[in-house]
C-alpha cells in the first residue's frame, strides 16, 4: 500500500512539472500545446538512449530537457505568429508523428518493444523501497525548483510581457515587445519542462514503450490546468494531484460495476475524463486557485 | 510509371471521401470560427450509424450513407447546444480544447457499446477493373461517386439556397450579415448540422471503403486538417482541392516510404503550407 502511495504521488510529481509547462504558455501565453505527450516521449527517449549509450544520467537528463525545448522550436516556429488554431494542429499532429517515428524506427527506439533496462539512478545502492523514496524526493525537489522558477518568471518582466500577449498581441507589439520572439522563447522553455518531465518518467519506470505516450495524457494534463487554475503556476501543480486522485480512484470502478468487461471499464474511465473536463470548463473555467490579477499601479499625478 | 499513375488514381480516390469531413470542418470554421477537434470522433460516429443500418437494419447503402448524415448532424446540434456554444464567449481556443473531450466521450461511448473489434459493411465482393495495367476496385469507384454527389450537392446549397448564401455571408462579415437581418445564431446552428452531418457521411463512406473500429475516425483527423489547412481553413472549395491532393500525396509517398508513416505526410504538408503560404491554396489571411 505505502509503495502504491509513493509511485502515484511520483507520478503526479511528474505530472505536475507537465502541468507546469503547459501553464506557462497556456495560462502565460494564451497557447496551447496540444502535443504535450509529444515532447514528454521526446524527452524520455532523449534521455533513455543517451543514457543506454553510456552518458551519465544527470548529462541525460539535461540533455533531454534541451532537445524537448529545440523540438519545441522546431515544432512552432511555422505557427507561432498564426492565429492559435494553427498552432493546436501543428501540436497535436506533432505528437502523433513521435508516436510514428518511436514505433518505427527499431534503430533509435526499438519500436514497439520499447526500450528496456533504463538506468535507475542509485537503485543498486538503495534497493528498491529506498530508490522509490529517493526518487519521490528528487521527483518533488525539482517540481519544487521549477515551480519557484516559474513564478519567478511569473512576477518578471517577462512574464508581464507574456500576459500582455495573452490579453492583446497588436497592443504588446505596439508598446514595443517582440511578441513573435516572447512566445517562441515560452515555448522552448514549455517543451523543455516537458522533456524534464519525460526524462524523469523514463529513468523512473526503466522501461518506455509508445504506448506509454498515448494522446489522452495532453488531456490530462490539460485536466489538470483547468481544474487547478489556468495562469497560476500553484493551480497547475494542485490540479495534477487531484488529476492524479482522479485517476486512481476511478480505477476501482470496475469493482463497482462488476457486469462491465474490461474494456468497457476503460472505455467509462476515459469517458469520465471528458465529462469532469467539460463540467470544469462550464463550471468553474478559472480553476479552483484563480489567477490574481494585480491591479495596475497608480498613475503619478 | 504504371505504379505512379495507379497512386495517383488510388489518391483521388481517397481524397474524395477524405474531402467530406474536411468540408464538414472548414464550414464549421468558417462561421463558427473555431477548429472541432472532435470531428474524428464524429466521423466514426458516422461510421457505426451507418455499419448498424446496413448490417442490423439491412438498409442498402445509399439510405445507410443519408442515416448517417441525420443522425451526426442531431448529435452535432445536441453537441454545440449542450456543451460548445456557451464556451464560445471564452474564445476559439477553449471550445477547440472542449470538442477534444467530446471527442474522447463520442469514441468511448462507442467502444463501450461496441468493442474494439474491426467491423465492415454488408457489401457484394466484386472483381476489380483492369486496363492498362491499372486496378480499380467498383466498390471504391462507388464511394467516391456517392462523394462527388455529396460535393455537388454542397455547392448547390451554398450557392442557390436562402441558407446557403447566408452561410456564406455570415463566413464573409458577420456584422454586415447581422445588419442585413441574418439570425447569426440560426446560421450557426444550421452550419453545425451541415458540418457534423458531412463528417457524419464522410465516416460512413471511409468505412465502406475499408473496415471500421471506434479509433478509425482519429486516426484520419490529421489528413482531414491536413486538406483543410492545405485548401486554406475557412474555403470550402479548399477542403476539396486539399484532400484530392492530400490523397495523391499520401499515395505518392507511400513509393518511396514505409506505409506506417502515412499520417505523417499529412503532417509535413500541414507545416509547410503554415511555414510558406499560411492561407493555403483559396484561404483568408490567417494571421
Amino acid at each position: 500500500m505505502l509503495s502504491y502511495v509513493i509511485f502515484s504521488l511520483t507520478t503526479a510529481g511528474i505530472y505536475g512539472l507537465l502541468a507546469l509547462s503547459l501553464n506557462l504558455i497556456w495560462g502565460g501565453a494564451g497557447m496551447v500545446n496540444l502535443g504535450l505527450a509529444g515532447f514528454f516521449a521526446v524527452g524520455a527517449y532523449a534521455s533513455a538512449i543517451l543514457s543506454l549509450a553510456g552518458v551519465p544520467v544527470p548529462l541525460a537528463i539535461l540533455a533531454a530537457c534541451v532537445v524537448g525545448a529545440a523540438t519545441g522550436i522546431g515544432a512552432t516556429w511555422a505557427t507561432v505568429r498564426l492565429r492559435g488554431d494553427y498552432l493546436a494542429i501543428v501540436t497535436l499532429g506533432f505528437a502523433e508523428v513521435v508516436r510514428l517515428v518511436a514505433m518505427n524506427e527499431r534503430w533509435l527506439t526499438n519500436g514497439t518493444d520499447g526500450l528496456p533496462g533504463i538506468p535507475a539512478p542509485l537503485k543498486s545502492v538503495l534497493g528498491p523501497q529506498g530508490f522509490a523514496v529517493f526518487y519521490l524526493c528528487l521527483v518533488l525537489a525539482i517540481l519544487g525548483a521549477v515551480f519557484f522558477l516559474l513564478r519567478r518568471l511569473d512576477l518578471s518582466p517577462f512574464g508581464r510581457v507574456l500576459k500582455a500577449i495573452r490579453e492583446d498581441q497588436d497592443l504588446a507589439g505596439f508598446a514595443g515587445k517582440n511578441a513573435m520572439r516572447v512566445k517562441l522563447i515560452a515555448f522552448a522553455c514549455s517543451a523543455g519542462i516537458a522533456g524534464l518531465a519525460g526524462a524523469l518518467y523514463a529513468h523512473y519506470q526503466s522501461y518506455i514503450s509508445p504506448d506509454h505516450f498515448q494522446p489522452l495524457l495532453t488531456i490530462y494534463i490539460f485536466l489538470a490546468v483547468t481544474s487547478g487554475g489556468v495562469g497560476r503556476p500553484a493551480g497547475a501543480f494542485l490540479g495534477a494531484f487531484l488529476v492524479i486522485l482522479f485517476l486512481e480512484g476511478t480505477r476501482f470502478l470496475g469493482h463497482l460495476l462488476p457486469g462491465l468487461s474490461s474494456g468497457q471499464v476503460a472505455a467509462s474511465r476515459e469517458m469520465l475524463v471528458g465529462l469532469a473536463f467539460l463540467l470544469v470548463l462550464h463550471l468553474r473555467p478559472q480553476g479552483i486557485l484563480p489567477e490574481r490579477i494585480r491591479p495596475a499601479p497608480r498613475s503619478q499625478p | 510509371m504504371t505504379d505512379i499513375f495507379q497512386a495517383v488514381i488510388n489518391g483521388v480516390l481517397t481524397g474524395a471521401l477524405i474531402a467530406i469531413p474536411a468540408m464538414g470542418l472548414t464550414a464549421i470554421f468558417a462561421v463558427l470560427r473555431y477548429v472541432n477537434f472532435a470531428i474524428g470522433s464524429l466521423a466514426t460516429t458516422g461510421a457505426f450509424a451507418a455499419w448498424m443500418l446496413n448490417t442490423h437494419a439491412g438498409w442498402p447503402v445509399l439510405p445507410s450513407m443519408a442515416g448517417a448524415f441525420v443522425l451526426v448532424a442531431a448529435a452535432g446540434l445536441a453537441i454545440e447546444q449542450a456543451a460548445l456554444s456557451r464556451l464560445r464567449p471564452s474564445g476559439a481556443l477553449t471550445v477547440a480544447i472542449a470538442s477534444i473531450a467530446v471527442g474522447i466521450i463520442l469514441e468511448n461511448m462507442l467502444r463501450f457499446g461496441f468493442g474494439n473489434d474491426l467491423r465492415a459493411f454488408d457489401l457484394p465482393l466484386m472483381r476489380d477493373w483492369r486496363f492498362w495495367g491499372l486496378r480499380v476496385g467498383p466498390q471504391q469507384l462507388q464511394t467516391a461517386g456517392i462523394a462527388l454527389a455529396i460535393m455537388a450537392a454542397v455547392f448547390a446549397f451554398l450557392r442557390f439556397t436562402r441558407y446557403g448564401k447566408a452561410m456564406r455571408a455570415v463566413a464573409d462579415n458577420p456584422d454586415l450579415a447581422r445588419l442585413f437581418g441574418m439570425e447569426p445564431r440560426r446560421i450557426a446552428m444550421a452550419t453545425v448540422a451541415l458540418g457534423t452531418g458531412l463528417t457524419g457521411v464522410g465516416g460512413a463512406l471511409l468505412g465502406l471503403d475499408s473496415a471500421i473500429d471506434p479509433m478509425s475516425g482519429s486516426r484520419l483527423l490529421l489528413p482531414i486538417f491536413a486538406a483543410a489547412v492545405l485548401g486554406g481553413l475557412g474555403s470550402i472549395p479548399g477542403a476539396v482541392a486539399g484532400a484530392i491532393l492530400i490523397g495523391i500525396g499520401e499515395e505518392l509517398s507511400l513509393l518511396v516510404i514505409p506505409a506506417t508513416y502515412r499520417s505523417a505526410v499529412g503532417f509535413l504538408t500541414i507545416l509547410l503550407v503554415l511555414s510558406f503560404r499560411p492561407g493555403g491554396l483559396f484561404g483568408e489571411r490567417a494571421a
